[in-house]
């Protein structure tokens, strides 16, 4: 699917979220949000009045109570807008998976070897199908038979093909996804109905959404507040009629909308959507909001060494000569002999070569060259050239081979092999027919910027522990030169699962990631395991989120939008009761503009409270159920996208949120009722 | 406003603190002890406790959970609101009755034994002439030292169940009110009599004094026990005073010591409350947090209402009253106020009273100004969280603090969590019962109070004054602060209405703050981390009085309008 993120509206998404804002006004979907379910049956109420005084033809103030009636629709549509925009743009990413999905077709291969072909969706557990080149692949699956290079893009949305291939952490294979090369057999390993693109489509259509943990709890606040707004509204049509003033049903209506928290409780769902859709942006696909949420809480991020903190391979790093001999002269034969060497170390010694000296590799072909590679029984390689033998590899070995041929080790080559183990380096000692040249320091390499990531992790309260199969002295270096705030050295997945028990009982959330099926057990146990898509299907099953990406500081930008999701809640929340002041001002002034007045009919001492010099009660009234529709419109961009995170410690973005949208919600109401206020008085004359 | 008064006041909040510290930590010592307390050192007080322990089944059940818990207090209190109504209706039939008083009616008994049972101490009654020295001791006395423990005892259950760590219930009732009782409340309230007694304060069982006056009239003077009523009334928030007129009497309230270490008590234990609170729960930092804030709204309390009352009103002043502090007068707004205290030490102790769910008087509230009225209103209003009354004040914070808790910990990313327990769906469905259930009620049923016939028969004054009186009575009923604006009259509709409200005022958020402690004490605390969002600094208190001052703001704002507002404008 496509998922290039342009801009959060297009005309398409804005027009088809309008049209689903009305289906959605159904009574027995709006009570599943007590807050705008008030103001929808408000709006029913003021509809009500205003056809019983058309009836009657009571055209007092007929003109007033149409439009309160119609802001008051509004309301509820903006806030159902809100929730059709949030679902419509994992709509579209629906409907681009699901026309993967239908076009498939599979060879089922028999017990008896014979191949049937079947539809897809018929595939049951436990089947076996081929699939040639260029076929789709039709169900998730674990390869028996063979290797082949897949298109995943309908998946990840990466177009360049990645290698499958039976047995390994590599195994499965998604249904949907396409393969370029060779055939493979593959036992089907999902359910009809219940493969990973279906589960896709689901999460991102929002189908499978139910409210999660902290929203129901929100919830539980602001309907407990709806029910005291409605007691105090209610309440104060008797106490209005015991100081001798007659509040109609109308205003009381829009004093209630405007008091309840309307811009949360419209935006409260889309803020939920919005926030799952921020992390299949990112190409993670959470399997629950519950994960997503939980994210957000992480204390604990445990992370593998190899692939994620390192490169995953040694790279070379200095040239060390024994005594007599030039570091040239070493990088010289150690570049020679590595020339032939295509693992990534041998390549890093020509690299580093050709950097620290200026040497290049040189042509070989009008020379006698003979390669040697690197064999498990010898533990080294290198070439034979012009009659010399040179050779690198493994510290004993070498010293042996050099000894064999008559050599002398030379009296410091130990103390600098040794001083490269103790480093958490490997030593690699180069020879040249029986003379020892020096030794290579070949090290774990940390990817660029980690130790930045790890400090922001910091900030945000998140403790990173290194995970690496290394022996502990390696381990402590790399964990130091990365910048991790503790290491879990010669782990197995039992003592990895241990660590999460321990870390969990003492309180802690704890993440991780992991893609082999000995990480199963611990993702599972972790609160929050990201599983990555090149992983088995047992990890990711075991998971509750999937990294299409297949990246494991992905775990970071989860981590971020978890917490960007309670943050817009709670500064949505606070804006929306700060908001009540200026609407109290607006609203309490204009229905009691004429009580205990002294010349009856005339303004009467609380018309002092008007502060906003509103023009009449009437256009205050309105002035404040329009600004309280319009808001919700104007900060569903700020829902979709969510409040910037900012890593400067809790109580640092407290007081941040607190001044803008604490003491903002206080101020902008009486700016804004003020302007509306301004043109529906003055231009409309109300 | 003199600088004497502002010096007086300033001299009481540094003792508050000062008294008020140490207290809380033995008070932390007496509710944590496995045994009883002092079992090492005053080995004779633990016979007592152990047969008290053996004879409630304490002994059998030393944890219990929140229902439990719960249950039993509701057993205790109802046996008490039965018992005391029982004893006002039958007085006239039993002995330490010397002036020969009758059968209380039914309504004003109802609303007397609500009242006192739930440490309200709202009064439909004149003390001296309605009630017999029995029911003044037994019932009344008792229920200021009994129905003050139960929210001791509840308090210390609520805490016990934040500091517990996934385990375990919330203690036993009965040892929590046996120890509310006799290690504190008796000790405290013995010696402030004692000194009440020396500063000319009587403590008798002889019936009226007659006196020939100096024109030959004959006048009946009321006395009887008390100081003892007297030292308990104000150390347990009660409030309900032995005369009518409470502690503008001079029998109550005798001179300026008295009247210092009589308010001093109002807020003495609920102050050390809050400090017992951050010993129990090993968070001394928050506990300070939670005691500034509610010392700012208490700061504020009296920087409003002070002013005001020195200022006087637009009416004194129209009226020609000479309103101008001098050497020789006070000024301001005297309407009232006791002479022997002044406009500052009156208008601290309506503060301090209405903050503290207490409602004792020196002095009329009625007849002070439109904003030194509306300060003490707005204190009810506020929920009795401000110390509050004793043990309810800080429970009844807590459901503030959690609201607080919640939002900031949305706001910075995190699930919320208070003393590291996470606030999930159910905590906060505790919370919103204890923190709404209250004003909705009092919303509510001073809307019946204002509409129905019935419900005016019981407004005295006309218009928004008449309003204020109406909206204060119920609100004060509710909240169980028992504190009176005067003028609303115990008809049986009102004395019956204002029964319930009591009731339900009280053991709603009390079961809900017992529900909250047995939700947060199975929880495991998680550790502090960057991230987590701390509760014991100046930011949290910010937020703290916030949430105080826009949740009960918002919901009472309307009805003030119609109340001291218009009448302040007007």
């Amino acid at each position: 699917m496509a998922r290039e993120t342009s801009s959060l509206f297009t005309r398409e998404l804005v027009l088809g979220a309008a049209r689903d804002s009305f289906p959605k006004l159904d009574p027995r979907l709006q009570i599943r949000n007590p807050v705008m379910f008030i103001v929808e049956v408000g709006s029913v109420i003021t509809t009500g009045i205003f056809a019983l005084q058309l009836l009657r033809g009571d055209t007092g103030n007929l003109w007033f109570v149409a439009t309160t009636a119609v802001w008051l629709w509004l309301t509820v549509l903006f806030a159902n807008f809100a929730e059709a925009i949030a679902e419509g743009r994992g709509k579209a990413q629906a409907s681009a998976l699901r026309a993967t999905r239908t076009t498939t077709a599979a060879l089922r291969r028999l017990p008896d070897g014979t191949l049937e072909e079947v539809p897809a969706p018929e595939l049951q557990r436990g089947d076996v199908v081929v699939v040639e080149a260029g076929g789709v692949i039709p169900a998730d699956g674990e390869i028996i038979e063979g290797v082949g290079s897949v298109d995943e893009s309908a998946i990840t949305g990466e177009s360049a093909p990645v290698i499958r291939e039976a047995g390994g952490d590599r195994s499965a294979v998604t249904g949907g996804t396409r393969l370029l090369s060779d055939k493979l057999v593959i036992e089907v390993t999902q359910e009809p109905g219940r493969s990973f693109l279906d589960r896709m489509i689901a999460l991102v259509e929002g189908a499978e959404r139910r409210k999660t943990p902290n929203e129901v709890a929100l919830n539980i606040l602001l309907a407990g507040l709806t029910v005291t707004f409605v007691a105090a509204v209610v309440t104060l049509r008797p106490y209005a009629l015991y100081s001798g003033t007659n509040l109609s049903q109308t205003v009381l209506i829009a004093l209630l909308v405007a008091l309840i928290p309307t811009t949360i409780g419209a935006l409260l769902s889309a803020i939920g959507i919005a926030g799952m859709d921020r992390l299949v942006q990112r190409n993670v696909l959470a399997m629950s909001g519950r994960a997503v949420e939980a994210s957000g809480d992480v204390d604990v991020l445990l992370l593998d060494k190899t692939g994620t903190i390192t490169l995953g391979n040694r790279q070379a790093s200095e040239f060390i000569p024994v005594d007599g001999v030039g570091a040239a002269e070493l990088a010289e034969v150690a570049q020679l002999a590595s020339l032939a060497d295509e693992k990534p170390e041998g390549r890093s010694i020509v690299v580093l070569a050709k950097e620290q000296f200026g040497l290049r590799g040189r042509e070989l072909a009008d020379h006698e060259a003979l390669f040697i590679p690197f064999s498990a029984t010898t533990r080294m390689s290198g070439v034979d050239l012009d009659g010399h033998r040179l050779r690198k590899g493994a510290a004993d070995a070498v010293k042996r081979w050099v000894t064999e041929q008559g050599g002398v080790i030379p009296p410091r080559l130990d103390e600098a092999v040794e001083t490269i183990a103790r480093a958490g380096g490997t030593p690699l000692v180069v020879a040249q027919d029986n003379f020892v040249l020096g030794v290579v320091h070949l090290k774990d390499v940390v990817k660029g910027g980690m130790r930045e990531r790890f400090d922001e992790l910091r900030r945000m309260g998140i403790r990173t522990v290194m995970i690496t199969g290394d022996n502990r002295v390696t381990a402590a270096v790399i964990a130091e030169e990365a910048g991790v705030d503790d290491f879990l050295a010669e782990a197995t997945p039992e003592t990895k699962m241990a660590l999460i028990k321990e870390e969990q009982a003492k309180g802690r959330m704890v993440a991780m990631t992991g893609d082999g099926t000995n990480d199963a057990p611990a993702l599972a146990q972790a609160d929050v395991g990201v599983a990555m898509n090149t992983g088995t299907s047992a990890a990711k099953e075991a998971g509750n989120m999937v990294d299409l990406d297949s990246n494991p500081t992905k775990l970071i930008e989860i981590v971020e939008v978890g917490k960007q999701l309670l943050i817009t809640r709670g500064a949505l929340t606070t804006f929306s009761i700060a908001n009540d002041v200026a609407k109290y001002f607006a609203i309490l002034p204009a229905m009691f503009a004429t009580t205990y007045a002294t010349v009856p009919g005339h303004s009467g001492p609380l018309a002092q409270l008007n502060v906003m010099h509103l023009g009449t009660p009437r256009s205050a009234i309105l002035s404040a159920i329009i600004f309280n529709a319009l808001v919700i419109p104007a900060l569903v961009p700020l829902a979709l996208r969510g409040v910037k995170y900012r890593a400067i410690g809790a109580t640092a973005l407290l007081r941040r949120n607190l001044f803008i949208y604490g003491g903002g919600g206080v101020i902008l109401p009486f700016v804004g009722i003020k302007l509306i206020d301004l043109i529906v008085h003055n231009l409309l004359g109300a | 406003m003199t600088a004497n008064g502002w010096l007086q006041i300033l001299f009481y909040m540094v003792a508050l603190g000062a008294l008020g510290y140490p207290l809380g930590l033995v008070m932390a010592k007496v509710y944590s002890a496995e045994i009883t307390p002092f079992e090492r050192r005053l080995r004779f007080l633990g016979a007592p406790e152990r047969a008290f322990a053996r004879l409630t089944g304490a002994v059998k059940e030393r944890d219990q959970d929140w229902k439990r818990y719960g249950l039993a207090v509701l057993i205790f209190s109802s046996v008490f609101i039965v018992g005391l109504y029982g004893l006002e209706r039958l007085q006239s039939h039993l002995f330490f009755n010397p002036d020969h008083l009758p059968a209380v009616p039914w309504h004003i008994a109802f609303n007397t034994a609500a009242s006192f049972v739930t440490n309200t101490n709202w009064q439909y009654y004149a003390g001296e002439t309605t009630m017999s020295y029995l029911t003044q001791m037994v019932g009344l006395a008792v229920q200021n030292f009994v129905s003050a423990a139960v929210g001791m005892a509840v308090l210390a259950a609520v805490i016990r169940g934040f500091a517990r760590r996934g385990e375990g219930g919330l203690g036993n009732f009965w040892t929590d009110l046996y120890r509310s009782l006799v290690y504190i409340l008796l000790p405290l309230a013995l010696a402030l009599s004692v000194i009440l007694v020396s500063q000319g304060v009587p403590q008798t069982l002889h019936g009226h004094v007659v006196a020939t006056t100096v024109q030959g009239a004959q006048q009946s003077i009321a006395r009887g026990p008390v100081a003892s009523q007297e030292a308990i009334k104000q150390l347990g928030t009660n409030g309900g005073g032995f005369f009518n007129s409470n502690s503008a009497v001079p029998f109550e309230n005798p001179n300026g010591l008295t009247n210092f270490l009589e308010v001093l008590s109002i807020l003495l234990i609920p102050a050390a409350q809050v400090f017992m609170f951050g010993r129990m729960v090993l968070a001394r930092r928050h506990a300070f947090v939670v005691f500034a804030s509610m010392f700012v709204l208490f700061a504020a309390g009296v920087a409003v209402t002070v002013p005001a009352e020195q200022h006087g009103s637009a009416v004194l002043r129209s009226a020609g009253v000479n309103v101008t502090a001098s050497g020789s007068q006070s000024g301001g707004n005297m309407s009232d106020k006791e002479v022997r205290f002044g406009i500052a030490n009156t208008s601290l102790w309506a503060v301090a009273t209405t903050d503290a769910s207490n409602g004792s008087v020196n002095g009329g509230v009625d007849a002070m100004t439109p904003a030194g009225g509306g300060a003490p209103l707005v204190n009810i209003f506020l929920g009795e969280v401000v110390f509050g009354g004793v043990g309810s004040g800080l429970y009844g914070m807590f459901f503030m603090i959690l609201i607080a808790v919640f939002v900031a910990g949305l706001m910075v990313g995190r699930t919320p969590e208070y003393l590291g327990k996470k606030i999930e769906a159910r905590e906060m469905k505790i919370v919103a019962v204890g923190a709404l259930f209250v004003p909705t009620m009092v919303l509510t049923l001073t809307a019946i109070a204002v509409v129905s016939d019935k419900g005016l028969a019981s407004v005295f004054n006309h218009g928004a004054h008449g309003f204020t009186e109406a909206l204060y009575a119920y609100t004060s009923q509710g909240n169980n602060n028992g504190s009176a604006f005067a003028g609303y009259g115990g008809t049986p509709f009102a004395a019956s209405f204002g029964g319930v409200a009591m009731l339900l005022g009280r053991f709603v958020p009390l079961l809900a703050a017992l529900a909250l402690g047995g939700s947060l004490a199975a929880k495991r605390p998680a550790p502090v981390s960057a991230g987590t969002f701390r509760t014991d600094g100046a930011t949290f208190a910010f937020l703290l009085v916030g949430v105080i001052l826009l949740t009960a703001g918002l919901m009472v704002l309307p009805a003030l309008t119609l109340g001291p507002i218009v009448e302040g404008l007007s």
